[in-house]
């Protein structure tokens, strides 16, 4: 019992990090002076710690805590885009005008950030029901608190109300579906869940209500159609920071908790390979069910955000968009569609995170999210404009950009399954989305900024972080063997 | 054959020259309008000699199209392998360009028209840093759709082309610029997205067993494509004439005839063409279309040769209606450029009816029309240009006895119009007539209703010469100046070219005779 405690204590450093991090945060705020940006500093630099830590755990492969969560390549690879994530959004915050009035509850503000990692962290290794259920509030609670913090905008607020709302109600159906799935199968960890099923349960309709209602939780988390209506205020009211945040860290997370638990708990070991031929699921025409939930998303994102002028909720609607083009990758649940996935994940990790920063600095100098005041802008600040036409082209997935490569392989995952429709859904669908990509390009280069002419000048930090993403996504467009050798090498999780 | 310069190939050079010119011409400051101006025209002056290379060490008895060891200054390396998994087995994109037969008039082409359009973009003066990047990339991307033969490369270059040309059109455009910009974005992208999925398709399954290591491995090289010992059984285009093939063959036709443009598809082209600027106009009616046509003959007719005879007469009936429709809609023009735009319709019709006759004399005829389209109507959008650029109208009837005020001028632009309009001793009649043989052998009523087109285009073209040339010039025009020295440098390379093809074009015909026999004869034996 103590011996497995201990060698587990020892899997667990990067956590450790995150909560030493979070109470020096705490610590600094009492000591420091308050009118400035140590604390992001000291912040950095756990999160610097803490990806060291990660990085020591490569080639892990094992269970820590009695199963109650797994150290193994997957949840490495999830912890890395987590960690980059966070690295990121502390030099956006950095920054950042918006959060200047709030200089003075900064401490709050990475304490959050820090609760809501860890919380990601979790949930990217548990394999008991209990802990994902934890690690699910754990994010989901600090998030609810950064979509209000700056709480004198009324946006901020009316957001942050919906979000805790929408997810009170979805993370209490997703207990429920829990609950019964621990009744049918008297286990907690998922492997536990996986031999019940696999031993034959008596009446499969609980289980399938209860994979349902788990479905909603996560669901809600990933903003899946028809879960989504939340999104658009939560990230339209949220410090831009924040919303790249949610729109990144926490669909990623549970993404990885989605795929770990779906392929752990109710996938027989044996079939693997076989497409949607899970023996428990007899019965139930889950990938069905799923593909119509990816097509409903990339339809309904790409259709909504056309009408948007708010670049935050045309983002936004993106984003649901995009978590349809993942779930692509998960109705097949091959090895070939989940490396899809995670090749998907890193390479959007970047070029979302870029349109956002982008739209950050323009917010900043013009005190506006309206994409139709980006007129004239690529002759006012070119390189800041070149850059958002990079970021958005990827975000349609033009080559020679990473975007290309996250739709080529998540393209083909579907079309080597058989899935053609879908395929086809989301190429009509792609070029829907040029639609309001381009629109935003069009407005910063093809007319002229009504009467003002002075070029917007940007320091040269922030030139610097834009070039930290740029580079990867015009990097990975044209050589993507590492990151897709690394995906590969990450399909390995503890029990499979 | 392999032709090197400091250990680079000379097709990697002819490709990416202009990416070398992007970065100087983005290291200028932008006062230096000359300098850019001289940098685009040095890169793209090199990419000529470079075809002329290229055209002298040309070796015309060499097959090429599905044998890799006849395609000549190939190049190939590794880009992107990932190890072999068990799964999907080993994945290898390469980095594999080379011509044959097909391609080399094309590259040719494309080195001459990027270089005229340089010239005759001088006098652009807005945002001309912008301007000649945007342009220098465009042509990147063009030559390098002629000559990958990977298809991964060859779907990354035509891509490529697709922003660099909005931005040409949509910032430097006339008054309904962001429109026509994101009309033809949006069809050609929709064209995109249909190849990128027949691409997948053919990636699954295709896979050849490399014999040393006996390793299967996925592959997009194109050649391997077109052999149907290549094809894993089972896999979605596994089999001749199965339904999955045909819609695979007709995705890739829809993509290349939205850019050829083929009736239905057309409807941006005369927009794009109207208000893009000058060169670009060139650029996209001298080279761009050639894509569409070129894209036909290099993929859907030898790697799906089963669609292709299935589909001959779908191709051929469209190819019929876009001779006559774009001849008639040209008739009905007062737009100088809109007249080309759709009299371009109606050429590219002629080239679709050649090749769709999968014979020798049809496919010959066909890219030799290519080749001529492009010259021919390089020249007159350069015609249109230079009017355009003095009175700012473009009008066919604001203007009228030219001839008298222009002789030059009239002069070049009526060869222009002869060689459209196919009189012979001019190059487009050589093309249009092995075009007509080849097809009136495959279908004798469609050949017959198309040659119709040629009356209504000699009617059109006439009468455009009426009403601009002859007559009486209204007072303002009549101080007009005639060609500049500059004008004259990007017209006659063009005009010679016109003439000798007319007279003598045994030269072009060589180059490309022996790999297009070859490829009617892969198309009768299915691949084989």
């Amino acid at each position: 019992m103590v011996e497995n405690i201990l060698n587990s204590i020892g899997h667990f450093y990067p956590e450790i990090s995150i909560v030493v991090t979070l109470c020096a945060v705490i610590i600094a705020d009492l000591l420091l002076k308050r009118e400035n940006h140590t604390i992001s500093w000291i912040f950095l630099a756990g999160l610097t710690v803490t990806g060291l830590l990660v990085l020591q755990q490569t080639g892990i492969n094992s269970s820590i805590f009695h199963d109650m969560a797994a150290v193994d390549p997957f949840a490495v690879f999830f912890k890395v885009i987590l960690i980059i994530a966070s690295f990121f959004i502390v030099l956006f915050s950095i920054k950042s005008r918006e959060l200047d009035p709030y200089l003075s509850r900064l401490a709050e503000y990475y304490m959050l950030i820090a609760g809501m990692l860890l919380g990601m962290f979790l949930m990217v290794g548990s394999t008991n029901l209990l802990l994902i259920y934890l690690a699910f509030e754990m994010t989901s609670i600090s998030s609810y608190v950064l979509a209000g913090f700056t709480k004198r905008a009324l946006k901020s607020a009316e957001g942050s109300v919906k979000y805790i709302m929408y997810g009170a109600v979805s993370s209490g159906i997703m207990l429920y579906g829990i609950s019964l799935l621990i009744g049918i199968t008297s286990a907690t960890d998922i492997y536990g869940v996986n031999a019940a099923l696999a031993a034959g349960i008596e009446q499969p309709i609980i289980l399938y209500i209860a994979i349902l209602m788990i479905i909603v939780g996560i669901g809600f988390k990933i903003a899946l159609v028809p879960f989504h209506f939340w999104a658009p205020d939560v990230y339209e009211g949220a410090p831009i920071t924040i919303t790249a945040y949610l729109s990144v860290a926490s669909k990623v997370a549970a993404i990885a908790l989605m795929i770990r638990l779906f392929k752990v708990s109710f996938m027989d070991a044996g079939s693997v390979q076989i497409i949607g031929d899970w023996p428990i699921f007899e019965g139930l025409n889950w990938n069905m069910l799923l593909a119509f939930m990816a097509a409903m998303a990339m339809i309904a994102g790409n259709l909504t955000a056309l009408k948007q002028d708010n670049i935050k909720r045309m983002l936004a609607y993106s984003s649901i968009a995009h978590a349809g083009y993942i779930l692509m990758g998960f109705v097949v649940l091959t090895d070939e569609g989940i490396t899809a996935i995670m090749i998907y994940v890193f390479l959007y990790l970047f070029m979302n995170l870029g349109a956002f920063y982008v739209a950050m600095l323009f917010s900043n100098k013009l005190s506006t999210e309206s994409i139709e005041k980006y007129k004239g802008l690529g002759y006012r600040a070119p390189m800041e404009c070149i850059a958002m036409t990079i970021f958005l082209i990827a975000l349609t997935g033009f080559p020679p950009t990473a975007g290309f490569v996250a739709k080529l392989y998540i393209f083909g995952a579907a079309i080597s399954a058989g899935w053609i429709w879908l395929a086809l859904i989301a190429g009509v669908t792609t070029v829907i989305s040029l639609f309001y990509y381009i629109r935003v390009v069009r407005n910063m280069f093809f007319f002229k900024s009504d009467g003002i002419s002075e070029p917007l000048v940007f320091d040269a930090g922030s030139k610097v972080i834009l070039f930290l993403l740029l580079i990867p996504v015009l990097l990975f467009g044209v050589y993507f063997t590492p990151i897709i050798e690394f995906a590969r090498y990450s399909l390995k999780m503890f029990g499979m | 054959m392999e032709l090197q310069l400091f250990g680079i190939g000379i097709l990697t050079w002819i490709v990416f020259i202009p990416i070398v010119g992007v970065i100087i011409v983005l290291l200028l400051p932008e006062e230096k309008q000359n300098a850019i101006r001289s940098v685009a025209a040095a890169v793209t002056g090199i990419q000529v000699i470079l075809a002329g290379i290229i055209f002298k060490n040309f070796d015309r008895s060499m097959l090429g199209i599905n044998d890799a060891s006849s395609f000549q200054f190939v190049e190939q390396f590794k880009w992107i392998t990932v190890e072999a998994v068990p799964w999907v087995g080993k994945i290898e994109i390469t980095y594999f360009m080379g011509i044959d037969g097909l391609s080399v008039l094309m590259v040719i082409l494309t080195a001459l028209i990027s270089f005229i359009g340089v010239i005759s973009s001088w006098n652009i003066g807005k945002m001309v840093k912008g301007y000649f990047a945007l342009y220098l990339l465009l042509v990147t991307g063009m030559m390098g759709v002629f000559v990958s033969l990977d298809f991964f490369l060859f779907f990354i270059f035509w891509e490529v082309m697709l922003l660099p040309m909005y931005f040409l059109i949509g910032i430097w455009g006339g008054p309904r610029r962001e429109y026509a910009a994101i009309k033809f974005f949006l069809y050609t992208f929709v064209g995109g997205i249909l190849m990128l999925l027949v691409m997948l398709a053919l990636y699954f399954s295709v896979a050849y067993t490399n014999t040393a290591t006996g390793e299967t491995i996925h592959t997009f090289n194109i050649l391997h494509m077109m052999n149907p010992a290549n094809y894993v059984e089972g896999s979605i285009l596994y089999g001749v004439d199965t339904t999955w093939r045909y819609v695979a063959w007709l995705a890739l036709f829809i993509n290349f005839a939205i850019k050829i443009p083929l009736f239905p598809f057309h409807t941006w082209l005369p927009d794009a063409h109207v208000e893009a600027p000058t060169p670009i106009s060139v650029i996209l009616a001298g080279v761009l279309l050639k894509l569409g046509t070129y894209g036909l003959l290099r993929l859907s007719f030898p790697i799906f040769p089963d669609g292709t005879i299935y589909f001959m007469y779908l191709m051929a009936v469209l190819g019929m209606i876009s001779i006559i429709y774009g001849a008639f809609c040209a008739m009905a023009q007062d737009d100088f450029k809109k007249l080309i735009a759709y009299s371009s319709v109606s050429h590219m019709g002629i080239v679709v009816l050649g090749i769709a006759a999968l014979n020798t004399q049809g496919m010959v005829g066909g890219v030799l029309q290519m080749f001529n389209h492009g010259i021919i109507t390089a020249v007159l959008f350069l015609v249109v240009g230079v009017i355009y650029d003095r009175t700012k109208k473009r009008g066919l009837n604001d203007f009228g006895g030219l001839a008298n005020v222009m002789p030059r001028y009239t002069g070049v632009a009526i060869v222009g119009m002869f060689a459209a309009l196919g009189l012979p001793g001019l190059n487009g009649f050589v093309s249009e007539l092995f075009s007509f043989l080849g097809a009136f052998d495959s279908f004798r009523w469609i050949t017959i209703i198309s040659v119709t087109g040629i009356i209504i285009t000699a009617a059109y073209i006439l009468w455009t010469i009426q009403r601009v040339f002859l007559g009486k010039s209204p007072d303002e025009y009549l101080n007009l100046p005639d060609l500049t020295a500059r004008e004259m440098v990007a017209f006659v390379p063009l005009l010679i070219l016109i003439i000798l093809l007319g007279v003598y074009p045994a030269p072009a015909i060589e180059l490309m005779n022996s790999s297009l026999s070859h490829l009617v004869e892969l198309i009768g034996n299915g691949g084989n």
